[in-house]
């Protein structure tokens, strides 16, 4: 299951019109992606650090998700520095140690943390159905809005009927191994989400057109968008220009 | 019964899955204004695809499908009629799919036209109805089962259809839900029809029973089903019969 720890809350950044939330974050998280010299980034780092404190989420739950993350990211640490091309600085046999991959790996932890938390303490604190209708309301196509939505809604439906083969093959003793026998019942079980998922999708659609369903996806939320929202957008964009200055002057 | 207002009528219709073996083979139906009928039938004999063909989610392949009087053939024939005839599925998973309850119920209202204020309202009502006033802002896949179908009862009925058709509106649901169900449905001045296995239930809440065999449906005049009960003198010994 898909939780949602942050949505609920009532700090200053929840109470912020969603739209302008996610505006806001797709506008910091594109600056800092581009960013690439140190300053600007450990600045980004910083002020996304504030913006989660200042969305009042538990902060061990932040830490949890980040780490989750940054596991991933671990595998860039192993790889980067042997790979990267440059002068090298430490050889063992035929293995070199390149510091700029070194550089490239410490650049890319802190951009991915620092987007992390700004998604965390922006977006992670309103719920799902609240995203959808801010996306829909940015003038992001219907088509891909609905779609996101409709895979919320189901992947727990599918999840549960995944559950529902793995136990059926379960409870009659099989048993993974590297056999032909094991590989075939793992494509059966693929196989079988598929078509149970197409199908699924077939109802679905069925039943919407019987409720009358012609295309258009209507969203019952109203939003406000009052001076505080105005405020926060203007300071969030004032700091990702920020960072962008500090890029431009930094770059040699 | 107003034996004048014809609401759905199929002559001759056929339909199959495949060549070999036709699901439905020359059936005749006529349902009218006010009738409540019930639908048992083995499984596999064609209860669900007739409420498909009727709600136009599968084209007969011959006969003909005439609802509110007008002959039914193409996409849009079906279109204009839906919201007039409301169907509850047997999965309420494929009838919910919106994240919250009040923006489900409100889904087909709001496909026929209606104003935003206006489908919020009519969908309240139609929750306060069914005893779910508080569902509103739940979020529809973390309801219960029973919850889900009667949120799913309510999706069709905030459309205020003139039929329903109910397919197997009791499986797998307590007997509370069930009670539930059924009491509404006694409430409501409504045509409908119901597909259900449970006799006791079609017994307390449609005026006539029908049977489907072989790709027809039969009347209850010439299949009677019934329950009976019998004194039993041996019931306390272990025998065959």
């Amino acid at each position: 299951m898909i939780e949602e720890p942050f949505a609920a809350g009532n700090s200053i950044i929840h109470r912020i019109d969603p739209r302008f939330r996610v505006a806001a974050a797709t506008f910091y998280s594109f600056t800092v992606a581009l960013c690439y010299e140190f300053q600007p980034l450990i600045a980004a780092l910083a002020v996304s650090m504030v913006s989660v404190l200042l969305s009042g989420v538990g902060l061990k739950k932040v830490f949890k998700r980040l780490a989750l993350v940054n596991v991933f990211i671990l595998l860039f640490w192993i790889v980067l520095p042997l790979t990267y091309a440059g002068n090298t600085v430490y050889s063992l046999g035929p293995v070199h140690v390149y510091p700029a991959g070194i550089v490239f790996a410490a650049k890319i932890t802190i951009k991915s943390n620092a987007i992390l938390m700004v998604l965390i303490s922006f977006i992670a604190t309103m719920t799902f159905a609240t995203l959808g209708h801010s996306l829909s309301r940015l003038r992001i196509p219907e088509k891909l809005v609905f779609l996101l939505m409709i895979t919320y809604r189901y992947i727990f439906v599918i999840q549960q009927e995944y559950q529902k083969i793995i136990r059926s093959i379960k409870i009659r003793g099989f048993k993974p191994k590297t056999t032909l026998h094991s590989y075939k019942t793992f494509a059966y079980v693929i196989g079988m989400l598929l078509i149970r998922a197409s199908e699924r999708a077939d109802r679905v659609y069925n039943a919407m057109r019987c409720r009358g369903f012609k295309g258009k996806y209507y969203s019952l939320t109203d939003f406000q968008a009052d001076t505080k929202s105005w405020v926060f957008v203007t300071i969030v964009s004032g700091v990702t220009l920020g960072i962008l200055l500090m890029e431009v002057l930094f770059n040699e | 019964m107003n034996k004048n207002q014809i609401i759905i009528k199929m002559s001759g219709v056929h339909f199959s899955y495949s060549e070999e073996s036709p699901i439905l083979k020359d059936l005749d139906f006529e349902f009218f204004k006010g009738d409540k009928v019930g639908i048992i039938a083995p499984n596999g004999s064609g209860k669900t695809t007739l409420f498909h063909l009727i709600m136009g989610l599968l084209k007969p392949v011959s006969g003909s499908v005439e609802i509110f009087g007008r002959s039914m053939e193409a996409e849009q024939d079906f279109a204009g009629i839906r919201h007039r005839i409301g169907l509850l599925f047997q999965d309420a998973d494929d009838q919910l799919f919106c994240p919250t309850v009040l923006e489900d119920v409100s889904f087909g209202p709001l496909n026929m036209g209606k104003s935003k204020k206006k489908a919020i309202e009519i969908s309240k009502r139609t929750l306060d109805f069914l005893g779910l006033s508080a569902f509103e802002n739940r979020i529809t896949f973390k309801l219960s089962g029973g919850e889900k179908k009667l949120v799913s009862l309510a999706t069709v009925l905030s459309m205020e259809p003139e039929v329903l058709l109910l397919d197997e509106p009791l499986t797998g649901l307590d007997i509370k839900t069930q009670t539930t169900i059924t009491r509404v449905l006694k409430k409501m001045n409504i045509s409908y029809i119901i597909i259900s296995h449970n006799i006791e239930f079609l017994e307390a809440t449609t005026s006539i029973t029908l049977t489907m065999h072989n790709g027809k449906i039969y009347t209850d005049d010439q299949v009677h089903v019934h329950i009976h009960d019998h004194a039993h003198v041996h019931g306390n010994v272990p025998h065959k019969h």
